[in-house]
């Protein structure tokens, strides 16, 4: 998997699944509780996000409820990885499941609001352009970065269940 | 080799004699429960896509309780695919309506100790107080588990939380987890198997427990484990079913957890968390006399019917200050049925409180909210800024205890004040 470049959107410590997908729009499609993505925390954040641009939090970002839209929202606006200190432990699954790749990186400190950086999920590299520093987050495992690859879990799955189909027929 | 409650379980549900923490594994999943939101309406079209269906109708239960009742087309739609699914599926239990799926889903008899369990929402670490390894997934990792009866895992680590001595008055399962989340912050958990221990927990009635494993999510835990023993058995052959070999589920003795804390039951006051995090936890007195506007008992977490006796406690001869409205969800129909038969209801009314539906309701912030700029104090789990629908209400968390005696004083209150 290559290295996604865009900018950093910086947040703090705690960005919950009440923060990114906000419970009084979950009925309503994913482009709609898109629109309302950290409106709490940044009203500006889903009007100004553009694909390939990279989320940078600090502890514990997604903790909270089970709901995927948190991480599909995310997705849907263009975010191309998340850097954090930690995540909720649901929220993080989810992210994967979406194909959205969030890594652990304790150094998100040396990145500022706006700055270009570029994260290549496979090798855990990370490298803030505006700064012209080289930061590190923890690589995700193979099997993992297998399910990121073909898009997440729904393709990855999809294709299991199209070999085991021609296995079948064969 | 010696291993805890935790690894036992997931070994088991691996096909493996032994596993060690951090190694990822395969488990099969005993029973997968779904909710109406995360459910049927999200994952049926990813099923179609896979072009399977269910992996075993009989291991899926589905319970709907996030929009119940529907309150305009979108939520009635969401209800219609919901029975859909049910009647196209002979699931292993279909609940409508009949209260909150954490509640429902033991009372209905579906956990026994040492089962694998997976649920579609963030609280299913409940099924933990059955000594079920029961933690919470998203809708798509459901749709997977739903086609392939599998899911992965990285064994977990044992956190243990040993409890001794003996809770003073008024002093419950919610004021513990106030506290530990307080002690340990939102990831105290680490997204481990947390296991509660000690003579404390030992002498907890399953529903108080029920609240300890539940609110292992606001701790960051993926689950939340108690001993199984003669109340659980006893409660599961109430429920109608078979508990099984409890003697089988529980940690070896010489088992290692990888944390251990250990805390004096009987130095724990009533706590209360000011907003907008469980973290922020501390003594009721260190907050001062608050004034609210809402009181409010609902959800899984504080509104089963241990929970609805407790505030029937405090309310009993009281009545609700006339600047709060007492909001009241008991969390599922047949506790309020227990509750309305046993007089703990009529407590409750004949205070002033307002009956709300047996739903999530107020607390997912789905249906019906809390109005702009008001100060609640809730016996729900999580205070986050907009919970309750509304980003400008103040939440407080509280015990029932704390819940009720703040209604009737009209700002936040120590319920020993009322009761000693």
């Amino acid at each position: 998997m290559s290295a996604q470049s865009g900018r950093a959107f910086v947040y703090g410590d705690g960005i919950n699944t009440d923060m990114l997908a906000p419970g009084i729009y979950m009925k309503h499609p994913i482009a709609t509780i898109a629109e309302h993505c950290l409106e709490s925390v940044d009203p500006d954040f889903a009007r100004n996000v553009k694909a390939g641009d990279v989320v940078v939090a600090g502890q514990g970002f997604g903790i909270g409820s089970s709901r995927e839209q948190a991480a599909e929202a995310l997705k849907h606006l263009g975010v191309a990885a998340v850097l954090a200190r930690s995540y909720g432990g649901i929220f993080y699954r989810n992210a994967l499941n979406f194909g959205l790749p969030v890594l652990v990186c304790a150094d998100v400190g040396q990145i500022g609001m706006g700055d270009l950086i570029s994260v290549d999920a496979a090798t855990g590299a990370v490298h803030n352009k505006t700064r012209g520093v080289a930061l590190a987050a923890s690589p995700l495992p193979q099997f993992l970065l297998d399910m990121i690859a073909d898009g997440g879990l729904v393709p990855h799955l999809e294709k299991r269940f199209a070999a085991q189909r021609a296995a079948a027929g064969a | 080799m010696a291993m805890t409650l935790a690894e036992k379980i997931v070994a088991r549900a691996a096909g493996r004699e032994r596993v060690t923490p951090g190694e990822i594994v395969t488990c099969a999943v005993d029973l997968a429960m779904i909710h109406d939101s995360g459910g049927p309406r999200r994952v049926a079209p990813i099923l179609k896509r896979f072009g399977v269906g269910l992996w075993d109708p009989s291991k899926v239960v589905l319970i709907s309780d996030h929009y119940v009742p529907a309150g305009d087309d979108e939520t009635r739609r969401i209800g219609e695919v919901t029975r859909q699914f049910a009647a196209e599926n002979k699931l292993g239990g279909f609940y409508d309506s009949e209260g909150i799926c954490h509640v429902v889903l033991p009372e209905r008899g579906h956990l026994k100790p040492g089962m694998f369990v997976v649920g579609g929402d963030s609280h299913s670490p409940t099924g933990g107080a059955f000594g079920a390894y029961m933690f919470g997934i998203g809708a798509t990792e459901m749709a997977g588990v739903l086609a392939t009866g599998e899911i992965w895992l990285s064994v977990p680590e044992t956190i243990e939380i040993e409890w001794r001595g003996k809770f003073g008055p008024c002093v419950v399962a919610k004021d513990v987890m106030l506290f530990l989340c307080g002690q340990l912050g939102m990831e105290g958990g680490r997204t481990q198997a947390v296991h509660f221990r000690g003579e404390a927990i030992g002498a907890l009635p399953m529903q108080e427990r029920m609240t300890l494993s539940n609110m292992t999510a606001e701790l960051g835990g993926q689950t939340g484990l108690c001993d199984p023993d003669e109340t659980t058995a006893a409660f599961i052959r109430a429920a109608g079913a078979e508990p099984g070999d409890i003697a089988q589920w529980q940690s070896d003795a010489d088992a290692a957890p990888s944390e251990h804390h250990r805390f004096d039951a009987s130095a724990l006051s009533p706590q209360v968390a000011a907003p907008h995090s469980p973290a922020n936890a501390a003594p009721v007195a260190d907050h001062g006399r608050v004034k609210i506007d809402v009181a409010h008992i609902g959800a899984c977490t504080g509104a089963k019917l241990v929970d609805l006796r407790m505030a029937a406690s405090v309310l009993k001869g009281r009545k609700v200050d006339p600047g709060v409205s007492l909001l009241v969800a008991p969390a599922s129909r047949r506790d309020q049925e227990a509750a309305a038969n046993e007089g703990t209801l009529q407590i409750l009314v004949d205070a002033g409180a307002t009956l709300l539906p047996n739903a999530c309701g107020m607390c997912a912030g789905y249906n019906g909210t809390l109005a702009e700029n008001v100060t609640c104090i809730s016996s729900i789990a999580r205070n986050f800024k907009g919970r309750m629908g509304t980003a400008s209400a103040n939440i407080y968390l509280g015990s029932p205890y704390t819940v009720a005696a703040s209604a009737v004083r009209g700002r936040i209150c120590d319920p020993r004040e009322m009761l000693s």
